[in-house]
C-alpha cells in the first residue's frame, strides 16, 4: 500500500516536472502584444456593440471617417481627408482618402461608405438584418447617404447637428467592408474586415482574439507583429496573470492593485481622465429634494475628496458639474463643491428641513459604475452625519435601470447613475432637458427643468463654431452646478498597466486603445 | 439492461422540456431585459422597443416559446442576442472546455478519494488515517475560488512554474501538452472538495465491509491481506460508492462555473454566469439543457455501473 502510494507521488511529481520544465509557463511571445480584457467581446460588428471592452479591438481594426486627435476629444480627418459643412450644418461632404482597401482586398470609395449607414438606419437595406445596432440612434438625424463620384460622399441631415462629427469618431462610426458583410451575413461579426493597422486572424470563444499587422496601412504599418486580446473576466486572476507574466497589457486595474503596481520597476501605469462623470441623480419633483437648497446641501456634506481617494484610492477626480474636464475645449472655471458639512446643515435649517428622510437607490455594479456599493454607503454616511436619514436599496444593474430609468418619482429621491459620452452634448441633452422626462423617451429620471439650460443646449447643439459651443456648454456647467439637480461625484480616471517593454503606450480620453504605435522589446 | 437504459433515456425527454419551460419563464420573469442589457445606459422606451421588434421579443411569451421550442425540433437552437451567433455553436464549443476540465478532476478526484479512502479505513486511528482525515476536512472546508487564487498565487506568480488562467497557450501552443500545462492548477482546484467527499464515503464503506463475516473468512483462508483488500473488501463497497462519485460529477460540473471564472477556462459556467447577465435566453436555454442532460447521463451511467457490480439491484 505504501509503495503503491509513494510510486504514484513520485510519478505525479515527474509530470509536473515533465511539463514545467518543457514550458515557458508565463512568458509572452516577442513583437506580440497580449492584452487582458475584462471580457469577451460581443462581437466584432462595430455597429452592433455597446462596450468599451469591444471598442478597444475594433479602433485597430477599423477606421472612421475621421478620428480623435492623439490624447484630446477633437477631431481630425482619418479616412475622409477632409470635409465641408454647409452654411445651414445640414449638409457635410466628405473627400475619401485614395487607394485605400479592406482587409479583405476590396476597395474603399463612397459606395462602401453609404453601404455602412444605409445598413445601419435603412429597415429596407438588404442587410439591415445583420443587426440589431443598438446605437444607431447616434446618427439618427441622418437623413441620406449620397455617393458624387467614388471620392465623394455627401451626408444629408433632418437638422443641424453639432456632435455629428464626433459621433463618425465614435466607434459607432467605423467602417466596415461591405464585401465582407455581402458574403458573411450575420456571422460578420466573427468574420470582421475593416481597413485599420491590424487585421482579423482568429477569434476562440471565450479564449482570445488574435489581429495582426497590416503591412499596407494608409497611415504606416505597425510596428506590433500580432496583438492577442485575452478575456479574464476575474479581477484578482487578472491581476495574477500581468505578475506572472502571461499579458503585457491589463487594462482596468482594480484599485487596490494600482499602488502594487507603481511600486514596482517591472511595470508602468498609464492613467487618462476621460468622459466619464458618476453622479446621483436627485428628484427634484418630489420629495425633500424638491427645495433647490436641500439638493445644494447633499453636495456640501459628501467628502468628494475621500470618495475620489480613499474608496477609490485615487482613480478618479472630484466632479464639479455634468460635463467632465476632459472636454478640454469647453470654457468652464467651475470648481466642485466643498466639503462643507457646516454649511450643509445652515442650508438644511435655511430650507427648514432638518431631518429629511431619504431613499436612495444603490445598484451591485454596471458600466461605469466603479464602486457603486461602497461609495453608496460613504455617501450615506456623510449625508447623515448633516441630518439627513437615508434608507439605501440596493438593485442589480439591469433591474436597477428599469427602476430608475422611468423617473423617480414615488420610488425614491437619489439614485446613483454614471455616463461615459463623446461629445458634451449627449448626457446633458439626454439627461437634463425638460423635453427629456422619463415620459418622452429621454433619462431626466430626476424631473431637472431649467428653460435657460433648454436654450443653451439646443444651441450649442446646431452651432458648428466649436469655440462658440466651447462657451455654451461652460454656461450650461455654471447653472447645472448652481441648481444641483445632481449630487456631483466623481470623473473616472481610465488606468492600464503595461510591462516596461511595451513602449509607446497610451491611453486616450476617448477611452479608446490604440496600439498603431505600440512596440514590444 | 438495454431496455432499462432505454427507458431511462426516454424519460430524460419530459424532464428537459420541463425544464425548458420552467428556465424560459424564470428568465421572463426576473426583471430586466435583453434590449435594456444591449443597451445599457441608452435603453430609452424608444430604442428598447426597435432592439425588441428586431430580436422578435414583441411577440407573446407564449408564441416565442412554440418559436423556439418548433426550432429546437428541427435541431435550430436559435441565435444568441449578445454574441450573434448560433446558440448550439457556442454552447458545444464550450461544452467541450467543461467535459475536458469536469472530466479530468473527475478521474482525479475519483483516484485520490478512494485510494485515500481505503488506506484510511484499513489503518483506521493509524497515523495515516489522522493525516488523511486532516487534509480530507481541510479540503471539504476550504472555498475552491479561493483555493484556486492560492495555487495561482503560488504556482503561477511566485514559482512561475505553471500558466495562471486560460485553456491554451496565447499565442501558438494548442497541442496536447499545452493542454495538460493549463489543466494541472484548475483541475486540482475543482478535485479537491470533490475528493475530501468520496475519501470520507470511502472510508466508512470500507470499514462497515471489512466487519462483515466474509472478510474473516478470506482471511481466515490464508489469502494475502491486499487480495483481502482489493479482491474482496474493495469491490463490495464500490457498490456504495459508485452513485455517490455519479452525484460528485454533478458537483463537479457545477462547480465549475466558479473555477472557470476563476481561471478564465472557456467553459459552459462562465457562459451561462455572462448569459444569464445580459439576459440572453436562447443561450441560457440552451446552456441549461446540455447540463441538465449531461448530469442525468452521469447518474445513469452510476446506476448503470452500480447494477453490474452488485446482482441484486439488476432488475
Amino acid at each position: 500500500m505504501k509503495r503503491l502510494f509513494r510510486s504514484a507521488l513520485a510519478a505525479a511529481a515527474l509530470v509536473c516536472a515533465a511539463l514545467a520544465a518543457g514550458s515557458a509557463a508565463a512568458q509572452t511571445p516577442p513583437n506580440v502584444l497580449v492584452v487582458g480584457q475584462i471580457a469577451e467581446p460581443q462581437s466584432l460588428d462595430p455597429h452592433t456593440v455597446t462596450a468599451t471592452n469591444d471598442f478597444r479591438i475594433l479602433v485597430n481594426v477599423y477606421d472612421g471617417l475621421v478620428r480623435f486627435k492623439d490624447g484630446t476629444l477633437e477631431v481630425e480627418p482619418a479616412l475622409a481627408e477632409s470635409w465641408d459643412i454647409s452654411e445651414d450644418g445640414k449638409t457635410y461632404t466628405f473627400k475619401l482618402r485614395e487607394g485605400v482597401k479592406f482587409h479583405d482586398g476590396s476597395d474603399f470609395n463612397a459606395e462602401a461608405v453609404k453601404f455602412n449607414f444605409d445598413r445601419m438606419l435603412k429597415k429596407d437595406h438588404p442587410f439591415y438584418n445583420t443587426g440589431p445596432f443598438p446605437l444607431s440612434f447616434n446618427f439618427a438625424s441622418v437623413e441620406s447617404v449620397k455617393v458624387i463620384d467614388p471620392q465623394t460622399v455627401e451626408f444629408k441631415l433632418s437638422e443641424a447637428f453639432a456632435p455629428f462629427l464626433s459621433n463618425l469618431a465614435y466607434p459607432t462610426g467605423l467602417i466596415v467592408s461591405p464585401t465582407a458583410v455581402e458574403q458573411h451575413g450575420k456571422d460578420y461579426g466573427r468574420s470582421p474586415s475593416g481597413t485599420g493597422p491590424f487585421q482579423f486572424v482568429e477569434w476562440s470563444s471565450n479564449q482570445r482574439v488574435v489581429i495582426e499587422r497590416n503591412p499596407d496601412y494608409w497611415d504606416g504599418a505597425a510596428s506590433l507583429e500580432a496583438v492577442v486580446f485575452r478575456p479574464i473576466t476575474d479581477a484578482n486572476t487578472r491581476v495574477a496573470e500581468m505578475m506572472a507574466g502571461g499579458i503585457d497589457v491589463m487594462v482596468e486595474v482594480p484599485p487596490d492593485n494600482l499602488a502594487t503596481f507603481k511600486k514596482d520597476a517591472n511595470f508602468a501605469v498609464a492613467e487618462q481622465a476621460g468622459p466619464h462623470v458618476w453622479f446621483g441623480i436627485l428628484n427634484t419633483k418630489t420629495g425633500p429634494f424638491a427645495d433647490k437648497r436641500v439638493r445644494q446641501a447633499a453636495n456640501f456634506a459628501v467628502n468628494k475628496e475621500t470618495l475620489v481617494n480613499d474608496v477609490l484610492q485615487g482613480t478618479a477626480t472630484v466632479a464639479a458639474g455634468p460635463i467632465p474636464p476632459a472636454f478640454n475645449w469647453v470654457e468652464s472655471a467651475v470648481e466642485p463643491y466643498p466639503y462643507d458639512p457646516e454649511k450643509a446643515k445652515t442650508l438644511l435649517a435655511e430650507a427648514g428641513v432638518e431631518n429629511p428622510q431619504l431613499t436612495f437607490y444603490v445598484t451591485e455594479g454596471g458600466s461605469g459604475m466603479l464602486d457603486p456599493i461602497t461609495m453608496g454607503a460613504a455617501i450615506q454616511a456623510d449625508l447623515q452625519a448633516v441630518g439627513f436619514t437615508v434608507k439605501i436599496e440596493t438593485y442589480e444593474w439591469n433591474t436597477f435601470l428599469g427602476r430608475v430609468n422611468p423617473g423617480l418619482e414615488g420610488k425614491a429621491d437619489m439614485a446613483e447613475m454614471a455616463w461615459m459620452t463623446n461629445d458634451p452634448d449627449t448626457v446633458p441633452y439626454l439627461t437634463l432637458r425638460t423635453d427629456a422626462m422619463p415620459d418622452k423617451g429621454g433619462f431626466n429620471s430626476g424631473y431637472y427643468s431649467n428653460p435657460k439650460v433648454d436654450e443653451l443646449l439646443q444651441k450649442a447643439r446646431i452651432s458648428t463654431d466649436q469655440a462658440e459651443r466651447g462657451k455654451l456648454y461652460g454656461e450650461v456647467q455654471a447653472i447645472v452646478h448652481d441648481d444641483a439637480p445632481w449630487l456631483f461625484v466623481a470623473n473616472w480616471k481610465q488606468n492600464a498597466v503595461t510591462t516596461v517593454a511595451v513602449q509607446g503606450f497610451k491611453l486616450q480620453p476617448s477611452f479608446l486603445l490604440d496600439l498603431h504605435a505600440v512596440t514590444k522589446q | 439492461m438495454p431496455a432499462y437504459i432505454v427507458k431511462r433515456l426516454i424519460a430524460v425527454v419530459p424532464v428537459l422540456f420541463g425544464l425548458s419551460i420552467i428556465v424560459f419563464l424564470v428568465m421572463a420573469l426576473i426583471p430586466g431585459d435583453t434590449a435594456t442589457a444591449i443597451l445599457g445606459a441608452y435603453a430609452t422606451p424608444e430604442n428598447v422597443e426597435r432592439i425588441n421588434r428586431d430580436l422578435g421579443l414583441d411577440k407573446p411569451l407564449v408564441q416565442q416559446y412554440l418559436i423556439w421550442i418548433g426550432n429546437v425540433v428541427h435541431g435550430d437552437f436559435g441565435r444568441s442576442f449578445a454574441l450573434n451567433r448560433p446558440v448550439l455553436d457556442e454552447v458545444l464549443e464550450r461544452f467541450q472546455a467543461t467535459l475536458v476540465l469536469a472530466g479530468v478532476s473527475l478521474v482525479l478526484c475519483s483516484v485520490i478519494g478512494l485510494l485515500a479512502g481505503v488506506v484510511s479505513a484499513v489503518r483506521q486511528f493509524g497515523w495515516a488515517d489522522r493525516a488523511i482525515t486532516f487534509f480530507v476536512l481541510a479540503g471539504i472546508s476550504m472555498p475552491s475560488f479561493w483555493l484556486g487564487l492560492l495555487l495561482i498565487y503560488l504556482f503561477a506568480v511566485h514559482w512561475r512554474i505553471l500558466p495562471a488562467s486560460g485553456m491554451y497557450a496565447v499565442y501558438g501552443g494548442g497541442d496536447l501538452k499545452d493542454l495538460l500545462i493549463h489543466l494541472i492548477l484548475p483541475a486540482t482546484t475543482l478535485a479537491v472538495v470533490a475528493a475530501g467527499v468520496i475519501a470520507r464515503l470511502t472510508r466508512g464503506a470500507m470499514l462497515e465491509v471489512l466487519r462483515q463475516d466474509y472478510v474473516r473468512t478470506a482471511r481466515a483462508k490464508g489469502l494475502p491481506e491486499r487480495r483481502v483488500i482489493y479482491c474482496h473488501a474493495f469491490r463490495a463497497a464500490l457498490v456504495s460508492i459508485i452513485p455517490v462519485i455519479g452525484i460528485q460529477a454533478g458537483f463537479v460540473l457545477g462547480g465549475a462555473v466558479y473555477i472557470e471564472t476563476v481561471f478564465q477556462w472557456p467553459g459552459i459556467g462562465a457562459m451561462l454566469v455572462k448569459a444569464i447577465s445580459t439576459r440572453d435566453i436562447l443561450l441560457v436555454q440552451g446552456g441549461v439543457l446540455v447540463v441538465a442532460a449531461s448530469y442525468v447521463l452521469f447518474n445513469l451511467v452510476a446506476d448503470v455501473l452500480q447494477s453490474m457490480l452488485d446482482p441484486r439491484i439488476r432488475t
